[in-house]
């Protein structure tokens, strides 16, 4: 079974957001790039199963589609583990974008079993995965947290909104990630940080393809009032607060 | 002159960096607290290929530049300065040694499960009454044709219980002085050998530090490191290596120490303000991060000085010095930025004082970095 | 301007979120001009499907469960699908969760629509179509456009209220022009959520971080949370720890919540926990920390022993409720 893993590049979850003076881009000054959460524990996942005896996992790759800039951060999952990596040489503007470039290279490569992150920490998408099952036409499952392959049986947990499902797949499909599918991203080690400039990186030029939305400026949130202390042997106020000013209970 | 880092230098700062923050933070505390042996961060750190780091991969280590070395020892030693140690010695005093003066054989047998970190090593030189002075070794090694006989005693040995291989100078020709020194590989199972308690330490606590007493230890012939009398001349260019580790340290430390204090002043609030906003606090974090750049920058020169094969000796020293000297400062300011809470184990500054007083002292004191620096330009 | 509604259903009623998103589409077809059509599938109650009508809906189109062992992405998106080209919808809109996230992008791509997530509000323009919507995970907002004539937008939680605007509502059959895909895997195991509250649905939620020192004292926070009726969270160092399952993590990477009422306790506040947590209309913070980022946040504090306000909160909260 080929793997791909779907990975986009985002600010670490520590960063505090600014936007340009004209506030129509991220400042990304200072900024500290890293794999998307989701995708990178989709990543551990992928090379998890590979490491099982009987998995039948024969290769791992990893496609993004950005610019030049974001190859450091792809340097990362072929020191972690993966195979191959191919990167798309385009900023997408939305969504779909992402989708349509990484379909033509599923579409031309074979992969059975595509994984991405169920949500990305920039720009909130949450839509890359279901879109490229539909463009490929493949079925898809969502909020899976726990995954494991073996030939070509794949066995997932979905979280859904009111249930859990264990349901048996047939490649090829999309699954999207989330939290419990494994616990935390692998630290590469110096080995693997060696030998990953050894490993293709192969950068394909994008196919023409029009974005449907786009960003036309941002804004950061009103600053919060002023929190108003209680005394600590004083918990009737709170409740009473809650009730009469704040009209929550 | 190129002041970037390359991306694999990055990749290998922030692995170090990851490891500290996601593991090694658990249990520092405990640790520090209990005086216990960091035995599982030292296996994945191992695994990870941070024990044999500048080993060639030959010998299974890892291949990396002095520089890449500097950046992992200071990410360590930000969070666990003890954790920090026990990666400097198997790295830079016992791999080192072996590597650049052993043969073949002592190579295949013992650096190649040192790299890979299945074992690690202890450099044995200090004495009771041989420190600063390590000419006065009264450990002996006789010459008994075809081995030697050890007998003597070790003082403040980092990794003394936990290492397998001890590399050990001792006298086999007094009258020769210290020209008359050998470095010998010795196993730590040999008969004869017995250990000091565990030593109570101020800080480091982490790392298990014993005297090591040698009752006739056999020693074959074959163990022996370079030629008859080599032992001094080693012992030295190893503790170069040695001291540019321990200044990576101290770096981290104060490092370490000034993140922190920096964080505190930002959320922390007196008359009104934030204390970063008092010029008391943020003169002192300016001076700090000052204090902290230069010595980063001379750790980076010895780095790139040893990894171009050029004589490093006084920059490793001038390093150490200055980082050590930085380390103890820094993080007494931090402290004290941190106020009553800089004074309870919580907040983690008042441990890496005490971290930092050792970098001061141990590989060399900065009273010994001033002389070697001192003598360097004399001679000159 | 016609605008269709994804209206499920868990069990026999139709949730709160469905009811927002009902309201909001009736406010949004007021200012297009247009009509709200809600697609039901399964076989809804009349009384239930009565309820859309209180909300605006006009027409309700009830469709049987595309077959299949369980819910399947590809036919879903199928069916909605055809159902907006049924309506001549410029419009579908979902209520945000698990299942609209599987789908909406799906449909999307077989409408050639644009797609936005997480939309806070009406659109600010028609022309081009302006929306607002939360990016970096609550951390800060974007005003978007969507290019193409026919728009699926899935609606933030909690940022609209329900509002009643009854109108005559006439319930159809619905027959997708297209046939469904079938779907192709199995269920060998369903685990049901009850009894519980559902973090996500939660009005008020009790929130515990690394304060709490041990999953032992959970049995605080539960005390609470059953004197308030509130689901319980927690933040990434405890799931980390294994004191909770990480299902209840809250924060930039576990879930994004909004409840009307947040309880952080022990949680020293993060800048990725309060990515999950800042559209919650009131936090409330307790920590022994005064310096703690938490209180940036919140709207109330208290600073103080964890171990002696949780019992005090408790007994205070069940005094009033029985009053």
């Amino acid at each position: 079974m080929k793997i791909l893993v779907c990975i986009s590049v985002v600010p670490d979850t520590t960063t505090h957001i600014r936007f340009t003076d004209k506030m129509d881009a991220l400042d990304t000054s200072g900024i500290q790039w890293i794999i998307n959460p989701w995708d990178e524990l989709a990543l551990t996942r992928a090379l998890e199963i590979r490491e099982q005896p009987g998995s039948g996992v024969t290769q791992i790759s990893v496609i993004h589609v950005g610019m030049k800039d974001t190859e450091p951060v792809i340097q990362k999952t072929l020191a972690v583990g993966a195979d191959s990596a191919c990167r798309i040489n385009h900023a997408p503007a939305d969504s779909l974008e992402t989708a349509s470039q990484i379909a033509e290279i599923v579409r031309k490569e074979l992969f059975d079993l595509v994984m991405t992150g169920h949500d990305s920490a920039d720009y909130n998408g949450s839509a890359v995965g279901e879109m490229l099952a539909e463009l490929l036409g493949w079925a898809s499952f969502s909020s899976i947290s726990s995954l494991s392959v073996a030939g070509s049986v794949i066995t997932l947990e979905r979280e859904g909104d009111i249930r859990s499902e264990t349901i048996i797949a047939k490649a090829p499909c999309v699954v999207t990630i989330q939290k419990g599918i494994a616990k935390d991203p692998r630290i590469p080690s110096l080995r693997g940080i060696m030998t990953a400039r050894s490993k293709p990186l192969t950068v394909v030029e994008p196919v023409k393809c029009v974005p449907l939305t786009r960003f036309l400026r941002f804004e950061n949130p009103a600053p919060r009032s002023q929190c108003r202390m209680v005394d600590a042997s004083n918990v009737e106020e709170l409740v009473n607060l809650l009730r009469n000013e704040a009209n929550v209970l | 002159m190129d002041f970037q880092l390359s991306e694999e230098q990055k990749m290998i700062q922030q692995a170090a960096r990851d490891y500290a923050n996601r593991e090694l933070i658990q249990d520092v505390l405990e640790r520090d607290a209990n005086s216990i042996y960091p035995a599982k961060h030292v296996k994945a750190l191992a695994d990870l290929g941070f024990m044999g780091m500048m080993v060639n991969p030959k010998y299974d280590g890892g291949g990396m530049d002095t520089i890449s070395y500097v950046l992992a020892m200071e990410e360590l030693s930000k969070v666990d300065a003890s954790v920090a140690v026990i990666v400097s010695v198997n790295n830079s005093l016992v791999c080192y040694g072996l590597e650049e003066f052993g043969t073949e054989d002592q190579k295949e047998k013992y650096l190649r499960p040192l790299a890979r970190g299945e074992i690690i090593g202890a450099f044995l030189l200090s004495e009771p009454e041989a420190g600063s002075d390590a000419t006065s070794q009264h450990t002996l090694a006789e010459d008994l044709g075809d081995y030697y006989l050890l007998n003597g005693t070790k003082n403040w040995i980092t990794n003394g219980n936990s290492a397998s291989v001890y590399i050990v100078m001792a006298q086999t020709h007094p009258e020769l002085k210290h020209k008359g020194i050998n470095s010998l590989i010795v196993d730590r199972n040999s008969p004869g050998i017995t250990l000091g308690p565990h030593e109570d330490k101020m800080g480091m606590r982490s790392s298990d530090t014993h005297s090591v007493m040698f009752t006739d230890v056999k020693v074959p012939k074959e163990n022996r490191l370079g030629p008859d009398g080599f032992g001094f001349k080693m012992a030295m260019k190893t503790l170069e290596g040695g001291r540019l580790g321990i200044a990576a340290q101290a770096l981290g430390i104060a490092s370490g120490a000034y993140e922190r204090a920096l964080k505190y002043s930002k959320e922390r609030k007196a008359f009104g303000t934030e204390i970063f906003n008092h010029q008391s606090v943020a003169f002192k974090l300016a001076e700090m991060y000052t204090r902290i750049e230069t010595g980063r920058l001379l750790c980076f020169h010895a780095a790139w000085l040893k990894d171009k094969g050029l004589p490093y000796g006084t920059a490793s020293a001038m390093a150490k010095y200055h980082c050590a000297e930085t380390a103890m400062w820094v993080t007494t300011e931090a402290v004290q930025i941190h106020g009553g809470y800089g004074y309870v184990r919580e907040y983690h500054v008042e441990r890496l004082m005490r971290e930092a007083k050792l970098t001061q002292i141990y590989e060399g004191t900065s009273e010994i970095q001033k002389l070697i620096i001192s003598r360097d330009i004399f001679s000159k | 301007m016609s605008i269709l509604i994804y209206a499920y259903q868990y069990g026999e009623k139709f949730p709160k979120p469905v009811l927002e998103l009902a309201s909001y589409a009736s406010a949004l077809a007021e200012q297009t001009g247009g009509t709200v059509t809600a697609i039901v599938t399964g076989n809804p109650r009349e009384s239930d499907l009565e309820m859309l009508g209180q909300y605006g809906v006009s027409k309700i189109w009830v469709t049987p469960e595309p077959a299949g062992p369980s819910f399947d992405n590809r036919a879903y998106a199928a069916l909605l699908a055809s159902a907006a080209e049924g309506c001549g919808a410029s419009f579908v809109l979902l209520a945000d969760n698990a299942i609209s996230r599987a789908v909406a992008p799906r449909m999307a791509v077989r409408l050639k629509a644009g797609y936005i997530s997480g939309v806070a509000g009406l659109p600010l323009h028609m022309d081009p179509f302006t929306v607002k919507r939360s990016v970096f995970t609550g951390k800060a907002s974007a005003y978007a456009e969507i290019l193409t004539p026919v728009k699926v937008l899935i609606l933030a939680r909690n940022t609209w209220q329900t509002i009643e605007n009854p109108v005559t509502c006439l319930i159809e059959k619905f027959t997708p022009a297209v046939s469904l895909p079938a779907p192709d895997f199995e269920v060998v195991k369903v685990m049901e959520q009850t009894g519980t509250i559902r973090l996500q649905d939660a009005e008020v939620v009790v929130s515990g971080g690394r304060g709490m020192k041990s999953a032992d004292n959970w049995k605080l926070l539960e005390d609470l949370a059953g004197a308030l009726g509130a689901a319980l969270a927690c933040s990434r160092p405890v799931t980390d720890e294994g004191w909770r399952p990480h299902q209840e993590h809250v924060g930039q990477t576990g879930k994004v919540i909004a409840p009307n009422l947040y309880i952080a306790c022990g949680i020293s506040g993060a800048i990725q926990h309060i990515g999950g947590i800042s559209s919650s209309r009131v936090i409330i913070a307790i920590n022994k920390d005064p310096e703690a980022p938490i209180f940036q946040f919140a709207r109330f504090g208290i600073i103080g022993d964890l171990f002696q306000v949780l019992p005090a909160l408790t007994q205070a909260v069940k005094k009033l409720k029985s009053e």
